[in-house]
């Protein structure tokens, strides 16, 4: 009976396991073989032959690009950091403002922008589509990295606060008795202790940038500001889909993501969870 | 001013208050005062076109928007309760687990890493009625009509769902596994001396204490619920004949392909009340949770 139960245990994690992971095994196989084989029936998991045609034709080496996948990530990876660093800057400023600082209107601000985070991007895409087209920042990287800060910013204070919560105000009061100056001692002493929630809110700003489309599809036009996601539609033809193209173009979108993730992973948990259990 | 800076509170909100200021709440109220325009793409002069409350009425008689509106909701309903069921199986299922649970816990995570619209090809593909991995693996098993998942209309929703809750059981899982890796030791035992089965165990003394830890979940999922457009968009573009269409692909469809960003606009004003009342809702409860875990 014990056995029974044990073996179903293990069997139903391993079903889990299968559940989660065989989407993105198939995708990372598909990448890497031709057409033909991807729509082969029964499905062929291990490929007969396997060939880099989709990379090296996303990344030109022939010269002849049908999708500038080149282009695209360095869009995505321009977009998603730089806006990135600016969101994960002010938002540690807000952060920090609502950890040490006791001031009027401190929770209903607070609530204020987290409800600004709610408002979905196809809502927001319409009229940021009117304004940006107005202002002339419609299709540049600029704008949308603009977008990306707005939106990170809110989550960003959650986590951070919840992290400089963590730390005792007696230890920025110390090194201040000492001769720091406040923002010395907060370069010196808090960053520091909160540097790994500061990295789970920096992966979790970046992977929302990288992976971000219903705004982007709209306040991108071309090649000069697509991002990666955005790009993964050149695969699409009115009746058809490039499913090979498609694949290495996601495998080329999340490995960037999975190493990320896999760094910082320990902190992501508790960054979270902190931020919202203690702030 | 490096020092003063850090002295005013006002002051280092200030960024944030400015960017978020510039990109959602100029913009909302620039798409609020379109919501009272005949507004429409093609035509510009049509900005100062007022029309009151036309817009909105339009809405109020239009039934396939109530149908949308309906369905909406059904699916968060449904979405979010199934994944916060599967993620607390999950999170007790891997919390049993002693070796190579950090491991899982990683595997875990990977669905999330996937962007929206990536999840949205990936399923598409798998329930594809021809060449999908679905039917090919019921074919293995003698089943040899293919099964439309994606053209039927009640079949077309469910794998919309399945997409969405592959894509994001995870995050509820991770919140409440480390929810259940905090529970101290001491209370779960002694109830055990006092004769509890381990049902009473979790009623009692493990689900109180994760309560917060569910509310943290929903309220981080609650402010990406608008995402699910991503995947709808992809898998069925709100077909067939808009039987899964939700708010936010009806939203897209009159403001980008019909041009008429007016109607579109008054339309989004109530998608943006609902994401806001979920997320304000979710949001109280946490703070509530929060504030009786501090008084114990």
């Amino acid at each position: 009976m014990k056995h029974i139960k044990k073996i179903s245990f293990w069997f139903l994690v391993l079903f889990l396991l299968i559940l989660i992971c065989l989407p993105g095994i198939w995708i990372f196989v598909s990448a890497f073989r031709p057409n033909p084989e991807i729509l082969s029936k029964p499905a062929n998991w291990i490929p007969d032959r396997w060939t880099i045609h989709q990379f090296t034709q996303m990344f030109s080496i022939n010269g002849y690009v049908s999708v500038p996948a080149f282009k695209y990530l360095m869009n995505s990876i321009i977009i998603s950091s730089v806006s990135t660093v600016i969101a994960i800057t002010i938002g540690m400023m807000g952060g920090y403002a609502f950890a040490r600082f006791n001031f009027r209107g401190k929770n209903k601000i607070f609530l204020g922008l987290m409800l600004a985070r709610a408002v979905p991007g196809i809502s927001l895409s319409l009229p940021l589509f009117i304004l940006f087209a107005k202002l002339g920042i419609i299709n540049t990287s600029f704008g949308v990295i603009l977008v990306y800060v707005a939106m990170n910013v809110p989550f960003t204070i959650w986590l951070t606060d919840g992290f400089f919560r963590q730390i005792p105000k007696e230890m920025s009061e110390v090194a201040r008795t000492d001769g720091c100056t406040r923002l010395q001692a907060f370069w010196n002493v808090e960053l520091p202790l909160a540097g790994p929630g500061i990295g789970a809110a920096a992966i979790f700003a970046f992977l929302l940038s990288w992976n971000e489309y219903a705004l982007a599809s709209i306040i991108t036009r071309t090649v000069h500001s697509k991002t990666l996601p955005i790009g993964m539609m050149d695969y699409l033809d009115e009746f058809t889909i490039n499913w090979a193209g498609m694949c290495a173009i996601a495998v080329v979108m999340i490995v960037p993501a999975l190493i990320l993730t896999f760094i910082v992973q320990k902190h992501l948990v508790s960054g979270l969870t902190f931020g919202g259990v203690k702030g | 001013m490096g020092r003063n800076i850090l002295r005013s509170p006002i002051m280092l909100l200030l960024p944030s208050i400015l960017a978020i200021g510039f990109v959602i709440i100029i913009p909302l109220i620039f798409s609020f005062y379109t919501s009272f325009t005949s507004y429409k793409l093609t035509r510009p002069d049509s900005l100062f076109n007022f029309v009151g409350f036309r817009n909105y009425e339009r809405l109020i008689d239009n039934t396939k928007f109530w149908y949308a509106f309906g369905r909406t909701i059904l699916f968060l309903a449904v979405v979010l309760n199934l994944e916060l069921l599967f993620g607390l199986g999950i999170a007790l299922l891997i919390n049993k687990i002693t070796w190579g649970q950090r491991t899982l816990r990683t595997i875990m995570m990977f669905p999330m890493m996937f962007s929206p619209i990536l999840v949205g090809f990936q399923w598409k593909y798998i329930f594809n009625d021809n060449i999908g991995l679905l039917n090919n693996f019921l074919y293995l098993f003698g089943y040899e009509s293919a099964i439309p998942w994606l053209i039927d209309k009640y079949l077309a929703m469910g794998s919309i769902m399945v997409a969405e809750i592959w894509a994001n059981t995870s995050i509820f899982a991770i919140l409440l596994l480390a929810g259940l890796l905090g529970i101290p030791r001491d209370p779960i035992e002694a109830a055990r001396v006092d004769g509890c089965n381990s049902w009473q165990v979790f009623k009692n003394i493990t689900l109180p204490f994760l309560m917060p830890f569910v509310f943290i979940a929903l309220t981080i999922r609650s402010l990406d619920v608008g995402r699910a457009y991503d995947i709808v968009h992809i898998m069925t573009g709100g077909g067939p004949a808009m039987r899964t269409e939700l708010l936010w692909t009806m939203i897209a469809r009159i403001g980008y392909k019909d041009a008429n960003m007016g109607f579109a606009n008054a339309m989004s004003y109530v998608s943006i009340i609902l994401s806001i009342a979920f997320t304000y809702y979710f949001f109280t409860k946490l703070v509530a949770a929060r504030r009786e875990l501090g008084q114990q």
